[in-house]
C-alpha cells in the first residue's frame, strides 16, 4: 500500500526522464545495501533511490493524515466517552505518523510545505482505503482491525528498509498501530456480541471492508513492474500478494472467531499451501479510485484544504509571537 | 501555506534518568518554547521521556559521510589500544 506506486505510468514515465545518475555510483550503492548498510541522510545516493523514497514516504505521509479523516466522522457520535476518549487518541497517534513520515521525507531534501502543497493539490497520491466512507459506527471497529492490521503486516518489514530515518520512524509507528488494531478488535467483537442488528452491523461494515483492505496490499505480483528495483535496495522486502496473502490468514480465523462471515465465495483452505486461496480482486475499482478519488476523494482534499485555511491565523500568530520575543531578546 | 520561514528542531529524548539522550526525530516550529510543546506531543505520548532536548536542525555541524574514511583512519592502525592486544599469563586472574 504505501509502498506502492500509485503514479499513472505517464507520471512514472516523466519522473524517469529526469533523473541522471552516473553508473559508477549505482554500483558502490548497490554494493553497500548487498552488504546490509543502512543508508542515512547525508550518505550518497543515487538520485532514483532519493526519489523513490521521497515519493514513498511523502505517500505514506499524506496517507496518516488523510486516514485520520473517516474517523474523525465518528468522534462526536461515538457510543460511549472511553469509546471516544479511545478514538480521540488514535486519531492524534494518526496525526503523529504522518508528522514522523514528513520528517523522515525531508532528510531526503524535500521541504514539507511542498508535500503538502502537493497533497491539496491534489497532485500526491495516498492509500486509497481511506477514501471509502464510515457511514456506521462498526465501521470504526473494522477499520481498526482491517485497516490497522494491513498496515502493520506492511510496516513491520519496513522497519528493517535500507533508508535509516524511514525505518526508524517505522519502528515508532508500529509500536502505537498495535494499540490500534485491538481496539479496532474490540468494538467489533462488542458489536458481534451484542443485538442480532449490531452484528448485522458489524458483518455489514465487514462486507463494505475486506476487498478495499486486500487491495491495500497493491497491485497482483504479476501486474506491479516497478518492484524489483525496490527489492534491489531492500526498501522493499516482500511482494504485494506475498503481504497480502500473509494479512489474509491472519485474519480469516479472527473473524471466524467472531461468527462473522468474509464476503468472497471463493475462499478456502490450501492444504498443499498451508494458506487461503482467495478470490478475485476487483482491480478496476483500484485503479478507479486512484483516478477519480472514489465517494470520498473530493471531500477529503476539501477538508484538508480548510483545514489548511483555517489555520493560518494559528501560525501567522506564532509567527508573531516569536518575533515579538526575539526583538525582546535583542533588546535586552 | 504561509511557513516556509518555521525553523526545523531535532528532538532528543532521556527515557529515564541514568540514560543518555536520544535523537527521536524533528518538528516544526517558530520559536524554542512551543518546539519543545510540539516535540512532548509528538514524541512523548506514551511516557518515553523525562527530559527533552531540542536544537535547532541548522545547528547542528555534522561530520562528512563521504569523507568517513580518513577522518576515523587515525584509529584504525592502533590495535594497542584495545585491551585484546595484550597477552596475560595462565593463571593470572581477574585482569
Amino acid at each position: 500500500m504505501y509502498s506502492t506506486d500509485l503514479r499513472t505510468d505517464k507520471e512514472k514515465k516523466s519522473a524517469d526522464q529526469q533523473i541522471l545518475d552516473d553508473a559508477e555510483l549505482w554500483d558502490t550503492f548497490q554494493a553497500r545495501i548487498d552488504n546490509g548498510d543502512t543508508i542515512e541522510a547525508k550518505d550518497a545516493m543515487p538520485e532514483k533511490y532519493r526519489q523513490t523514497l521521497t515519493r514513498q514516504i511523502s505517500q505514506h505521509a499524506h496517507s496518516e493524515i488523510i486516514g485520520q479523516l473517516p474517523e474523525g466522522n465518528w468522534v462526536t457520535r461515538a457510543p460511549t466517552l472511553k469509546r471516544k476518549l479511545i478514538l480521540l487518541a488514535k486519531i492524534q497517534d494518526e496525526a503523529g505518523h504522518g508528522l514522523y513520515l514528513y520528517s523522515a521525507a525531508e532528510t531526503l531534501g524535500r521541504s514539507r510545505d511542498d508535500m503538502v502543497a502537493d497533497l491539496l493539490s491534489g497532485k500526491a497520491k495516498y492509500s486509497t482505503i481511506f477514501n471509502y466512507p464510515t457511514p456506521t459506527w462498526a465501521d470504526i471497529g473494522t477499520i481498526g482491525w482491517l485497516v490497522d492490521g494491513a498496515a502493520i503486516v506492511n510496516q513491520i518489514p519496513l522497519c528493517r528498509c535500507s533508508y535509516g530515518p524511514y525505518a526508524r520512524a517505522m519502528v515508532r509507528v508500529c509500536k502505537e498501530e498495535s494499540f490500534h488494531q485491538r481496539q479496532g478488535y474490540e468494538i467489533v467483537t462488542t458489536l458481534a456480541r451484542g443485538s442480532a442488528e449490531q452484528k448485522a452491523m458489524a458483518q455489514d461494515s465487514l462486507n463494505r471492508f475486506w476487498w478495499p483492505s486486500l487491495m491495500m496490499f497493491g497491485p497482483s505480483d504479476s501486474a506491479s513492474t516497478h518492484s524489483s528495483q525496490n527489492m534491489k535496495w531492500n526498501i522493499k522486502r516482500h511482494s504485494n500478494d506475498e503481504l497480502r496473502q500473509r494479512f489474509i490468514d491472519a485474519t480469516i480465523p479472527q473473524a471466524e472467531f467472531l461468527g462473522l462471515t468474509i464476503p468472497d465465495p471463493d475462499l478456502k483452505w490450501n492444504e498443499e499451501r498451508g494458506s487461503y486461496d482467495h478470490g478475485d480482486i476487483d482491480w478496476d475499482e483500484f485503479w478507479a479510485v486512484i483516478k477519480d478519488g472514489g465517494i470520498c476523494g473530493k471531500d477529503r482534499i476539501q477538508a484538508r484544504r480548510a483545514a489548511a485555511k483555517d489555520g493560518v491565523w494559528v501560525r501567522a500568530a506564532a509567527e508573531a509571537y516569536a518575533a515579538k520575543q526575539s526583538a525582546k531578546e535583542q533588546v535586552a | 501555506m504561509s511557513n516556509n520561514n518555521w525553523h526545523l528542531y531535532e528532538v532528543f529524548i532521556r527515557s529515564k534518568n541514568g540514560l543518555a539522550h536520544k535523537h527521536a526525530g524533528s518538528v516544526h516550529a517558530q520559536d524554542a518554547e512551543t518546539a519543545i510543546l510540539s516535540a512532548r506531543d509528538l514524541y512523548t505520548r506514551r511516557g518515553e521521556a523525562s527530559s527533552l532536548w531540542i536544537i535547532k536542525s541548522s545547528d547542528i555541524i555534522a561530520s562528512d559521510p563521504g569523507e568517513a574514511g580518513e577522518l576515523y583512519d587515525p584509529s584504525d592502525d592502533k590495535i594497542y589500544r584495545h585491551s585484546t592486544f595484550y597477552t596475560v599469563p595462565d593463571g593470572v586472574k581477574n585482569m
